[in-house]
């Protein structure tokens, strides 16, 4: 990791997160094949992933009660949003090798809260592949289900990714905060992140009941695409996911942020240095 | 001999001192277990109770011997090699008087064992007891499948080796890392078996080595194929592995001629 480079006292706030980002930007578009092998590797992690649906789909007609299109529009909808959390929130996987390599002394007397500064500490361009391997599915998609556009759908289709995002930002500042706790046991936050991203590509009727319960009212992956999806498409939902769940996206997010915020908060407090 | 057993024996030894390593591990691949047995039921269901030889029963096995399998193969970035090829201390290594790439061998698979204990074990048990799986339909699958799993972990070794040796060329190897991972994890079944493909798909596929990593050793120790034809694919699998180390080696021996550390 390269180090952050010391911002003179008496610049804002605002323009040292730029000054950062942009040198963050800069560095990494230094190495030209290095960069586009990294942006096609992260084309290719959008596409792998959606790999399950397509196969399935070849094989059956519907899955979960929704067609190709349908479920293809759900997977995007929810591969943009972690994307664009993982471009902005991605950094906080290395919590516990700051932790462990004694670096995090070292942000924690910088002038800037310890969140501003992991989240500009690596900006990834490359994460940008992923974000439009999304989007060049959810526009595919969006061309063959012949939707009527009402107000109503256009809000959430413009909506949807940004909670989206929200959602999945707050699990990666959740799992950043407990991996204070956890130290070696840093994979069981893969469990509700990863997981969570998993779950939420996939059509919610599909997921056994309890996953279903837990993906949803405790980690709310399912509000990130699959509800308010079936708003957009028209469609009820299957048994503890009515439709008109999908509304409340929004404050599935701010439920997520009270969770993540908590902690990360407690994280922080508990946190004691090792003298680095 | 010894030596390598040693070695091997070290591997094992090193994974088993981070026990909460282990239990999380294990709740993650569970919880992802229990999502990809989602999505195969679903599909099952649709398709009126079987699809490409799957009931929800073998669904159900190929979905938790899978999540076994995962931790053994480490499938997931290794580049330990390539590390002490840019730091230059594979030139120590290469003046060691072992063999390198047998002497990573036997740390890997002991690596692999004990993740095959721990990490693989678990999840399998907890799918059974939750979800239940299919005990294979003849006695042979065990050893057969046994052979069939040393080969997938052999030759996820042997391949991770090969893209790590890219470093000898290459100051920065984590592209092609990552790039080999988009390539392995759908062909070698990770995400949904490959006799699902549509046939363009499978046709790829099966013209790899990745299906043996994965899908081949699943399919013969849940008794998909039995008989001749297990036979027959643990000796694809064979073949692969022979292929692979002698082009690795190939490699291995020009990379080393051309080497040179710098500093002492």
């Amino acid at each position: 990791m390269v180090e952050v480079k010391p911002v003179s006292v008496g610049i804002s706030r605002r323009r040292a997160v730029g000054v950062l980002l942009g040198s963050r930007v800069r560095s990494q578009t230094a190495y030209r094949t290095s960069f586009w092998l990294t942006v096609l590797t992260s084309v290719g992690i959008g596409l792998i992933e959606f790999i399950e649906i397509y196969v399935i789909l070849t094989n059956v007609p519907v899955f979960g009660g929704l067609s190709f299109a349908q479920a293809a529009l759900v997977f995007a909808l929810a591969n943009t949003s972690f994307a664009l959390a993982d471009l902005v929130f991605g950094q906080l996987d290395t919590v516990p090798s700051l932790l462990r390599m004694g670096r995090l002394e070292v942000m924690l007397v910088r002038p800037l809260p310890l969140l501003v500064q992991l989240v500009t500490s690596d900006f990834q361009l490359r994460r940008l592949g992923r974000a439009a391997v999304g989007l060049v599915i959810m526009v595919i998609a969006l061309t063959q289900l012949d939707l009527v556009l009402t107000p109503a759908t256009l809000y959430l289709l413009i909506i949807t990714p940004l909670v989206g995002a929200a959602i999945y930002g707050a699990l990666f500042v959740l799992a950043g905060g407990l991996q204070f706790f956890l130290i070696d046991g840093r994979e069981f936050t893969s469990a509700f992140l990863y997981g969570g991203s998993y779950a939420g590509q996939l059509p919610g009727s599909v997921l056994l009941p309890p996953v279903r319960i837990l993906f949803t009212f405790v980690i709310p992956a399912t509000a990130t695409a699959y509800l308010p999806g079936l708003l957009i498409l028209g469609l009820p939902g299957p048994a503890f996911l009515p439709a008109w769940l999908g509304w409340f996206a929004p404050l599935f997010a701010v439920w997520a942020w009270g969770l993540a915020l908590l902690a990360w908060r407690a994280g922080i407090r508990r946190f004691t240095g090792a003298g680095g | 001999m010894r030596t390598y057993f040693q070695l091997g024996a070290a591997g094992f030894r090193r994974y088993s001192t981070y026990r909460l390593a282990i239990v999380a591990g294990v709740f993650t691949q569970s919880v992802f277990g229990f999502i990809r047995v989602s999505v195969l039921f679903a599909a099952i269901t649709v398709a009126g109770g079987e699809l490409a030889g799957y009931d929800q029963r073998q669904a159900s096995t190929y979905v938790w011997l899978g999540q076994a399998l995962l931790a053994p193969l480490a499938l997931f970035g290794w580049s330990e090699l390539a590390d002490r090829i840019k730091n230059g201390d594979i030139a120590v290594d290469l003046a060691r008087p072992v063999d390198v790439q047998l002497a990573w061998w036997a740390a890997d698979f002991g690596r692999a064992l004990f993740q095959l204990l721990t990490r693989g074990l678990a999840p399998l048990v907890i799918g059974a007891i939750t979800v239940g799986i299919a005990l294979p339909g003849s006695w042979t699958a065990y050893p057969l499948g046994a052979i069939s799993v040393v080969l997938g972990v052999s030759l996820s070794f042997v391949l991770r080796f090969g893209v790590n040796l890219v470093a000898f060329w290459m100051i920065d190897i984590r592209g092609f890392i990552g790039l080999y991972f988009v390539v392995v994890a759908p062909f070698s079944g990770l995400y949904i078996p490959v006799h699902l493909f549509p046939d363009w798909l499978k046709t790829i596929a099966y013209a790899t080595p990745f299906p043996s990593l994965l899908q081949f050793p699943i399919d013969v120790l849940s008794g998909r194929v039995l008989g001749s034809d297990a036979l027959l694919v643990v000796a694809m699998q064979a073949g692969w592995l022979v292929l692979l180390v002698v082009l690795t080696r190939w490699l291995m021996a020009r990379a080393a001629r051309k080497l040179v550390v710098q500093g002492g």
